[in-house]
């Protein structure tokens, strides 16, 4: 069979040009075979945070796993910056999530307690603080912010232009990236590959899917599974306004050029096409009350985007037993989690096989536990 | 650049544009005054810093943003001048509170 590439990464958003991109850097021959433009893209429609807290709850090696990520955060942004000239604005001042009244800063102080009292949970150094604590960092709080907790390792960055440095720096390194190119089937054949593409076909030594909610449909294809639960999001954009916000809020963050954005809803739903005013202003008006300043600010855009987002809301990261060298790459955090896919997971899987010590917890084998009757 | 109809009536209304004052006509628009007056730049863009002036006129382009009595981004275009109106050039971001 023909084999033109060492690596066939299938999806072209953050997580799977994360993987390519790390992947490429080792010298290996890479093409990614992605979708067009009007895929459901996770990657042009995220909130752009580097979050830690809260983050784990039911799985400890998650915190830990984030925590690293955190970490390599600086190298990912410095690399791409030296390769691609693309300064990709990675900040990581320390996050909030403000409790607006007493009863949201409780259950927030009790979820925190949950998270940390696990067995193996990492030392995020997440504190919950009081109001006076909270004003002396954020001054323009609102009257009813009663305190909230901040972590020092959460950031925030460019996301477009980390997807966009990652797929420079992947052309720069001499990957394939072939948009339009849909999976429909993937045939092992004599150790290696052959994807077959609405394109036509490509052969590979290796195949790693990073597709999103489409690695349910893709996973068993070669002996492995990656059962997701997709919801849909919202977001709401303001005017680029003078800087007031020098932290991230997990619901409120002011980007690098000036615009402020609103969000964290979810619904059950996965049309991507339509938006929920109702919820919309709700996400709007607890905005308001965190920062009454931002009530004078003007919504210039708002879109809705589907989450990509596995059953237990955890990453799968699995090799297929069957098929030698099907690798599965799936997770909601494809912005936290971009620096350990590009330089931990990518050189594992350039050396065919997966780590258990490190990423022995996220293999989908943990579905398999049977259901009490 | 711009001259006004010889058979426009309207009275005078006094507003000050970046400080200075300016007579413009009952029924202009902020933009229209100040183009009448003959400054060719209403704003700078948040970004890039490039200048920018009213185009449009009808409320689409965002080109002609100015502030206006102190508060940022408003569209030069759909504002009426009123008397005692303070309208100055939005440099850059607007302000926040």
């Amino acid at each position: 069979m023909q084999r033109d590439y060492d690596v066939a990464v299938v999806g072209g958003g953050l997580v799977g040009t994360a993987v390519a991109w790390g992947l490429a850097r080792e010298g290996q021959r890479i093409v990614v075979l992605d979708e067009g433009d009007i895929a459901k893209r996770a990657s042009r429609a995220n909130f752009a945070l580097v979050w830690v807290q809260s983050k784990g709850l039911g799985m400890a090696e998650y915190m830990g796993w984030t925590v690293r990520s955190s970490e390599g955060w600086r190298q990912l942004a410095d690399d791409l910056r030296a390769q691609t000239q693309l300064d990709v604005c990675f900040e990581r001042p320390g996050g909030f999530h403000l409790a607006l009244g007493e009863t949201e800063l409780e259950a927030r102080a009790e979820l925190l307690k949950r998270l940390h009292n696990q067995p193996g949970a990492a030392d995020t150094r997440v504190e919950v603080l009081n109001r006076a604590q909270i004003e002396r960092m954020l001054p323009s709080i609102g009257p009813e912010v009663a305190g909230g907790s901040f972590c020092p390792l959460d950031g925030h960055v460019n996301s477009l232009r980390t997807f966009r440095a990652l797929h420079k720096g992947l052309n720069l390194l001499g990957a394939v990236y072939c948009a339009g190119h849909p999976i429909r089937d993937i045939v092992p054949d004599q150790g290696g590959f052959r994807l077959l593409t609405a394109s036509g076909e490509v052969g590979a030594g290796k195949v790693v899917l990073a597709a999103g909610n489409a690695n349910m449909r893709l996973a068993p294809l070669v002996g492995l599974k990656s059962p997701m639960r997709p919801n849909r999001g919202q977001i709401l954009v303001t005017e680029r306004a003078a800087a007031f916000l020098n932290y991230p809020l997990v619901t409120v963050r002011q980007t690098d050029e000036g615009t402020i954005m609103i969000g964290d809803s979810r619904e059950e739903t996965t049309d991507d096409t339509a938006l929920d005013l109702s919820i919309a202003a709700v996400e709007a008006d607890r905005a308001r009350r965190m920062f009454p300043a931002l009530g004078r600010l003007n919504v210039i855009r708002t879109w809705s985007g589907i989450r990509v987002m596995t059953e237990d809301g955890f990453p799968i990261y699995d090799q297929s037993e069957t098929c030698p060298g099907a690798f599965v790459v799936g997770c909601h955090s494809g912005v936290t989690l971009a620096a350990n896919h590009a330089l931990v997971l990518a050189p594992m899987i350039g050396r065919g096989r997966l780590d258990a010590s490190v990423v022995g917890a996220f293999s989908a084998r943990r579905f398999d536990v049977q259901k009490a009757a | 650049m711009f001259r006004r109809l010889p058979d426009v009536a309207g009275g005078r209304v006094r507003v000050t544009i970046n400080g200075e004052p300016i007579t413009a006509r009952a029924g202009d628009s902020v933009a229209a005054a100040m183009l009448a007056c003959g400054l060719g730049q209403c704003r700078t863009t948040p970004l890039s810093g490039q200048k920018r002036a009213p185009y449009c006129m009808m409320g689409v382009c965002f080109d002609c943003l100015v502030t206006v009595d102190g508060i940022g981004n408003r569209q030069g275009c759909l504002i009426e001048v009123r008397e005692g109106m303070r309208i100055e050039a939005q440099i850059g971001r607007r302000e926040v509170s």
